[in-house]
């Protein structure tokens, strides 16, 4: 029993210990700002490996989660006679939850668990290390490009996202399911409200995005550097940032929409 | 300590660039180093020896300030290294480097670029300064026509040779070596036997090799040290440690040019975890 | 080179992003720009909001020019007062005897809060917006010249007393089956 109990508290104190480390790797991140000369340069390589190297598979859910959802949302407002409102329903679900929730669930497990497989390598072979020894900080040079990268990448793919998803809807309901166009987008744009839809979205895709890219890094950061660790590590990463995402998302759904 | 009483004897060997002194580091529960105290001299190679586990490459972590000492002082050209700021730390690091076990290239760049990589870090040289220097230190490890392929296609001794460029790219004032020599080819050992010889006399540079490859390390050591037991068990010329009168000395140097036969303090270790598990 | 050609792609992805972002702002919610405008707030007290919500719109004759801003309860007369944001271009352009009613798009639809405007004498105007009262022009169709009374625009922060209720269904239904026995 008192085992028990004291397996709790040192489990506890671990989880403590590890936030603490993976702020820790935040801060340093963040604080020691690449330098100027090489910044820009490695952000956009970055930019490259995290957002673009994303953008196709994000692209295509998109499309198919916009067309499946005009499909499924259609043959219910068909009953209702309320068709007309399949470009709202759409929009709406899509800028507020899908748009910012899928595409955090697919960068996790596209770049996020990538991050932490190469950053965990680059641990196991001693490739921090040896960037320590060169008086190189490897929190500057690796962990905080890689962090802006993802932080900036997520929220134009969930914008991306959104737009593809919407053109993929518009494809089914209208060309295909004979929703009226005009309507389909003029109501569509007298229900979503920019501030509130589109805005509250975007800042769940920045939360989600520092939530994504965070444990990812810290993960590949904090890994057991060898083979079995790294795998570990890339698991825990779509874990641990697909369940964090879904709990934030619920605390800000409940923030931001409930009022 | 009796334990080096030898140091007293190398004062020909001029002073000393990093000098460790009565370090006591634990990790966790499990004590690393004891009090331990010995100098690496300027200008020379000094090998660290011993048995697999006793913390060889944590002394190298130690000297690059990548770990504390719970206790004690390590200093590096007379500067105290653990209390260093952090600037004044990395500092100190452009003036070292370290030769890892695996090379530690960076996978997503080609030899050329990886021996770049510090001088681009590092120096404002312009990119046709920096490329005669990595060709010449290309050149050096004889590497110059690997330098456009990636590590990934090189082989173990040839990873071990750019990385090698890489750590005199920026002329260091130490070398430190982990286990350069574990899993190569006997080709490959002689030829990085050869190449941290000739550039310790061309560089002017201080090498630390920390190995238990003993014949090896015994052919081009001016200093060696033999670490144990939570210590330093004895340190000498080579000549003066084939001759040196400790039993454990003689046991790891001829024990391990026997052939692979566990050494005195492992097979301790070994019988108390079996006795215990017993229990 | 190979750095170059990152950096296009890396272009393109930003550049999508970005058009993408045109894209939902403009196509998909174009409410948004015409209402990030200034505004004034109007307050009106109703006996029975039925369930208007907050960001309904209000309008008049069908054309939104504003959204409910918040809906709270008057702490003396435990009435519901809902605050209207309206585009400043309306700004003492009503009359204080302007009506709000609450209204329901379609059968099913969402409640919404309807403005039958009377437009506000010039003298009111003036007086409203601050500038000197000038009875030089002396306008012989003016209302309150008729009455004898000096009506005010509404301005931001005025209260609007001509209200109507939202229908509730219940009572409705209510009244009909009391008639009913009634006869």
């Amino acid at each position: 029993m008192i085992d028990f109990f004291q397996s709790i508290g040192h489990k506890t104190l671990s989880r403590f210990a590890s936030l603490g480390r993976a702020t820790r790797m935040l801060i340093g991140a963040l604080v020691n700002v690449p330098n100027l000369r090489k910044g820009p340069a490695l952000l956009v390589r970055q930019l490259y490996m995290v957002g673009h190297q994303s953008l196709l598979i994000i692209m295509v859910s998109g499309l198919f989660i916009g067309m499946v959802l005009a499909l499924q949302g259609y043959t219910v407002l068909v009953g209702y006679g309320a068709e007309d409102s399949l470009g709202p329903l759409v929009a709406l679900s899509l800028l507020r939850e899908l748009g910012p929730v899928v595409t955090a669930l697919l960068f996790a497990g596209r770049a996020g668990s990538a991050l932490t497989a190469e950053i965990g390598l680059m641990k196991a072979t001693e490739q921090l290390s040896s960037l320590e020894m060169m008086a190189i900080d490897p929190l500057r040079r690796v962990v905080s490009p890689r962090f802006w990268a993802g932080f900036i990448s997520m929220p134009l793919l969930a914008l991306i996202f959104s737009a593809v998803a919407i053109l993929g809807a518009h494809l089914v309901g209208v060309d295909w399911l004979g929703v009226d166009s005009g309507s389909f987008w003029s109501i569509m744009q007298s229900q979503v409200s920019f501030e509130k839809d589109i805005l509250n979205g975007m800042i769940k895709s920045f939360v989600f995005a520092l939530i994504v890219t965070w444990i990812a890094l810290y993960k590949g950061y904090d890994c057991i550097p060898t083979s079995e660790g790294i795998s570990k590590a890339t698991t825990e990463t779509v874990v641990h940032s697909s369940l964090a995402v879904l709990g934030f998302d619920f605390l800000l759904t409940a923030v931001m929409f409930s009022g | 300590m009796s334990q080096f009483v030898n140091v007293d004897v190398e004062s020909d060997l001029s002073q000393a660039i990093v000098e460790i002194k009565d370090v006591t580091f634990s990790r966790g529960e499990r004590t690393i180093y004891k009090n331990m105290s010995f100098s690496v001299p300027k200008g020379k190679i000094t090998a660290i020896m011993g048995p697999s586990g006793i913390g060889k490459t944590t002394m190298l972590r130690l000297i690059g300030g990548q770990l504390k000492p719970d206790n004690g002082d390590i200093l590096f050209e007379g500067q105290s290294i653990p209390r260093m700021s952090r600037k004044a730390l990395y500092d100190a690091r452009t003036k070292m480097s370290m030769l890892f076990q695996s090379g530690a290239l960076f996978t997503d760049m080609s030899v050329f670029d990886n021996v770049a990589f510090p001088l681009r870090e590092h120096t404002q040289l312009s990119e046709d300064l920096i490329r005669l220097v990595v060709l010449m230190k290309l050149q050096a490890v004889g590497l110059r026509g690997a330098k456009d392929l990636m590590p990934s296609e090189l082989s173990g001794g040839m990873a071990r040779r750019a990385a090698l460029a890489r750590a005199i790219a920026l002329d260091p004032e130490l070398i430190m070596y982990d286990e350069p020599f574990a899993g190569q080819d006997p080709i490959s050992m002689g030829v990085l036997v050869k190449l941290i010889k000739s550039l310790n006399e061309v560089l002017g540079l201080s090498s630390l090799i920390v190995t238990h490859d003993v014949n090896e390390v015994l052919s081009i050591a001016d200093h060696v040290v033999i670490i144990a037991e939570q210590g330093v068990i004895g340190s000498g010329t080579p000549e003066q440690m084939q001759q040196h009168d400790s039993a454990l000395v003689q046991q790891f140097l001829k024990g391990l040019s026997d052939g692979p036969v566990p050494f005195h303090y492992q097979a301790q270790n070994y019988q108390e975890e079996l006795l215990s598990g017993g229990q | 080179m190979n750095t170059r050609k990152i950096e296009i792609l890396v272009g393109l992805f930003v550049a999508l992003g970005v058009a993408a972002f045109a894209v939902l702002a403009l196509k998909v919610a174009n409410s948004g720009i015409s209402g990030s405008g200034e505004t004034y707030t109007l307050n009106a007290k109703f006996e029975n909001i039925g369930s208007l919500k907050t960001r309904a719109p209000i309008k008049v004759g069908g054309v939104v020019i504003g959204r409910v801003e918040g809906i709270s309860i008057h702490p003396q007369e435990f009435v519901p007062v809902v605050a209207m944001s309206i585009d400043a271009n309306y700004e003492c352009q009503f009359s204080d005897t302007t009506s709000v009613s609450i209204l329901t798009s379609g059968i099913l639809g969402e409640q919404y809060l309807g403005i039958s405007p009377v437009i506000a004498s010039d003298s009111a105007k003036n007086t409203c917006l601050g500038n000197e009262v000038t009875n030089t022009s002396s306008d012989v169709d003016d209302l309150d010249d008729l009455f004898g009374v000096q009506s005010k625009a509404l301005k931001d922060g005025d209260l609007v007393t001509d209200t109507k209720s939202a229908l509730v269904l219940e009572e409705l239904i209510g009244q009909f089956l009391f008639n009913q026995g009634s006869e």
